[in-house]
């Protein structure tokens, strides 16, 4: 490597003369990587400790500070076979972790109180059928008391923060009920502990909550290990800018060290990493995966360019501006504040269902109470049965009902390499009618392919990719793909703006415009069948050949769109680009309602009419311009080439080539979304058998505990189906090596 | 039944155990890579040749 990367503002130094550096990995598949890159790293001199967690794929390593510097470790992994990519945990994942192990504290609390309960509950019972002694089975009951008191204190708190939340903002969601069960129930126990009585429900309460908090703390495991491989793709995907420094000197710095007010040199062939002004230098720009517009943009001196632009002929030297600032990301911000307090509207699924749920509840243990009074039971009698109503429909399966559907099925949309932001996007991604496409970068690849590779001679495409590796060209990469061999020619000179050309065996090879190439002729006529694409000319002696280039369709987008529409999906496109681009596409696809040229503003407009129309519109975008219509529609996706703030708008992201996993996420989230229909169903069959029960006064801590842990089970096991029935080949860490990373500039 | 005075300040002591032995390594970190740790025992890193 002629530059090496300078990474020192991802090292952190420590008080004790260390230096600290968290790396992302790529490319590790077995047990053998840890011994090879733990192994292999402390044999650099300087390294105090170099320590791999293979469940995240993260390394971090430790040394001397001053005795190596942090490109040399990755240069060695590189050297090892992995590539490295420095990481910084994004504040998200840090607060979810923290979480993660909070709840797993409470979660063990739960767990010591409900084994060590159940120990004196069974003694009693089984006491109870026999010989227990009244003192005894107070002495249990204290106990008992003074274990559950402290643990549900404890324990309980991520149900009580949650319903004080509820109740302060004059809502209530199924925390509420399920508060109020566990209070009244433990206050009811110690009363009737007081009381010396026969039967208290310790046992019922802690045993709830332990099933309680195995479900929030899967749901949140899920979550978790989602972020954590989001987290390592960006940083794959962290990209690097030559900056240039007060002295002029150039180095190549990763773009999260570049500051406002900095300088930088874009090269022909490279992507622009920062949003900034141009001082000096002309070029054409292609800002497709920004604004979704294909034909290039001439920039000069003044023009305000996007992180994500693709630099073609001239070398331009940026001033860079602080982000947000700039004509389009000010309009995108601006239509993102709309559009996104406009989607907090929508009210999940299970907190439907506890708005009604609470009150009825409620009333029926009120009307228990007044039944038993009436029929002349006396007021102590009658409020233990109220209580016991109240205890018996806490709704442990029911707020079980909706999170384990969606662990289970954020799991199989995991491995299908899908990875959801929002945990109720699967309620509303099962009522989608219709689906919105952008085309560039959502249909279409991200990146240029050749699109007649067909037609050639197989030996003269050949010549032509390895030739393509010599060059910078943008264009000459999607050539340079389809290299088999990838030795590039030697001796192989570049005119900036014409092409390469190498003598190869004796005979003169050129690849470039087709000026150059002299193959106008064929260029033209080429074109004329496809005006989007791009000619690039080949000439090796008296053969001359035309390769079209453009961003082809994703390879199964044809597949999956004429599926969808089968499937009594309205599919359309709303792009940015020029509608000649468009149509062609739309075409191909089988779409008849398509708009090309469409401004954000414009593509939100249109998403609100279709509400208009009662429709629910799924949205599938990549572009920055795409961002608001991705927050104003009722769900959405985006592919992991999307630009970082359009990914944040997506409730889903999708890796990869292919466009299945838009299908699958479908499929996935209506079975999901009826599994969860089904368990609030089984949610409530009990509910409608033990409320009766409870009523007469039939419901003994025993029956409780065994009705209670039983709807508990059945709705979990329920859940377990959404992971669906065809086993599933494809591991997420196929799918995550198979995403193709953007080529490092400069590398 | 004055066996209980031994017992049941046992099973608690037993469990409150259990239960510090757990939180000590959650805090010393043993579930931070739950993956890891179960292919790092194959290896024999450990043996000095």
């Amino acid at each position: 490597m002629a530059e090496t990367l300078d990474l020192s503002i991802y090292v952190k130094r420590q008080d004790d003369g260390t230096a600290h550096l968290d790396l992302a990995i790529e490319g590790i598949d077995c047990a053998a990587c840890i011994d090879e890159i733990e192994g292999g790293l402390c044999q650099l001199p300087g390294v105090v400790e170099a320590r791999l967690n293979y469940t995240n794929h993260r390394l971090a390593v430790e040394w001397r500070d001053g005795e190596l510097s942090p490109a040399a470790v990755v240069e060695e992994l590189q050297r090892l076979g992995y590539k490295a990519h420095p990481f910084q945990a994004r504040l998200v994942e840090e607060e979810e972790t923290r979480r993660a192990k909070w709840l797993l504290k409470c979660l063990a609390v739960a767990g010591f109180a409900s084994m060590n309960i159940m120990l004196l509950a069974v003694s009693v019972w089984s006491g109870n059928v026999t010989d227990i002694t009244p003192e005894i089975r107070d002495f249990f009951h204290w106990l008992a008391a003074l274990i559950a008191l402290p643990a549900v204190a404890y324990a309980g708190q991520p149900f009580f923060q949650s319903a004080m939340g509820a109740l302060r903002n004059g809502r209530t969601n199924m925390d509420v009920p399920i508060v109020v069960g566990i209070l009244l129930a433990l206050g009811m126990s110690v009363v009737e502990t007081v009381n010396s009585a026969e039967h208290t429900y310790f046992d019922s309460v802690v045993m709830l909550l332990f099933f309680l908090l195995c479900g929030r703390y899967l749901d949140q495991a899920m979550r978790r290990k989602t972020r954590a491989v989001a987290g390592n793709l960006a940083s794959y995907r962290a990209e690097v800018a030559h900056k240039i420094e007060p002295n002029g000197e150039v180095v190549l710095v990763p773009t999260a060290a570049l500051k406002a007010g900095d300088r930088v040199l874009v090269r022909p062939g490279e992507r622009v990493a920062v949003d900034g002004v141009i001082i000096s230098g002309s070029s054409e720009i292609d800002e497709s995966l920004v604004t979704g517009e294909t034909a290039h943009r001439a920039v000069r001196a003044e023009s305000q360019v996007y992180a994500g632009s693709m630099n073609y002929n001239g070398t331009l030297t940026l001033h860079v501006t602080a982000a947000g600032k700039g004509t389009l990301l000010d309009e995108v911000e601006r239509l993102l504040g709309n559009a996104a307090a406009a989607k907090s509207r929508y009210v999940q699924l299970a907190d439907r269902v506890a708005r009604v749920y609470a009150p009825i509840v409620h009333t029926a243990a009120a009307l228990t109470a007044i039944a038993w009074i009436v029929s002349g039971a006396s007021v102590h009698d009658a409020l233990i049965t109220a209580i016991s109503v109240l205890i018996i429909t806490c709704p442990c399966a029911l707020a079980l009902a909706v999170p384990v559907v969606q662990v289970v099925a954020s799991g199989a949309l995991f491995r299908a390499g899908v990875f959801l932001n929002a945990g109720d996007a699967f309620e509303r991604l099962a009522k989608v009618d219709t689906i919105v496409f952008d085309k560039t970068g959502t249909l279409t690849l991200p990146t240029m392919s050749v699109v007649n590779a067909g037609d050639l001679e197989p030996a003269l495409l050949q010549a032509a990719s390895r030739l393509a590796l010599s060059s910078h060209h943008p264009l000459a990469a999607a050539v340079a793909k389809i290299a088999q061999d990838r030795r590039p020619y030697e001796d192989v000179v570049e005119e900036p703006g014409r092409g390469v050309r190498a003598i190869v065996n004796g005979i003169e090879m050129r690849l470039g415009s087709p000026a150059f190439c002299g193959a106008e002729d064929l260029a033209k006529e080429a074109v004329s069948l496809d005006p989007t694409a791009s000619a690039i000319a080949l000439l090796w002696g008296d053969k001359r050949a035309c390769l079209l280039v453009r961003q082809a369709l994703r390879p199964d987008a044809v597949e999956v769109v004429t599926g969808l529409q089968r499937r009594g999906f309205d599919c359309r496109i709303l792009s940015g680009d020029r509608p000649e681009a468009v149509a062609p596409i739309a075409a191909a696809l089988g779409i008849k309602m398509w708009r090309g040229g469409c401004k954000p503003a414009e593509k939100i407009e249109a998403l609100e009419a279709l509400k208009v129309e009662g429709r629910k519109v799924l949205m599938v975008g990549d572009g920055l311009n795409d961002a608001p219509a991705l927050a104003a529609a009722h769900v959405s996706l985006s592919p992991i080439s999307a630009a970082d703030l359009t990914q944040a708008q997506a409730d889903a992201v999708f890796l990869g080539d292919r466009l299945e996993p838009v299908q699958k996420t479908i499929e996935i989230s209506r079975r999901a979304h009826s599994l969860m229909q089904q368990n609030l169903g089984i949610a409530l069959v009990y509910n409608v058998i033990a409320v009766p029960l409870a009523f007469f006064g039939y419901v003994t801590p025993l029956v409780a505990a065994l009705a209670m842990s039983g709807s508990s089970s059945l709705v979990t096991l329920n859940a377990l189906r959404a992971r669906g029935r065809s086993p599933v080949l494809a591991l997420a860490e196929h799918a995550t090596s198979a995403e193709p990373v953007l080529a490092p500039q400069g590398a | 039944m004055e066996i209980l005075i031994y017992l049941v300040p046992m099973a608690l002591l037993l469990g409150l155990t259990g239960l510090a032995a757990f939180m000590w390594s959650l805090k010393n970190g043993q579930y931070d890579d739950v993956q890891g740790a179960a292919v790092r025992v194959l290896s024999d890193d450990d043996i000095h040749k």
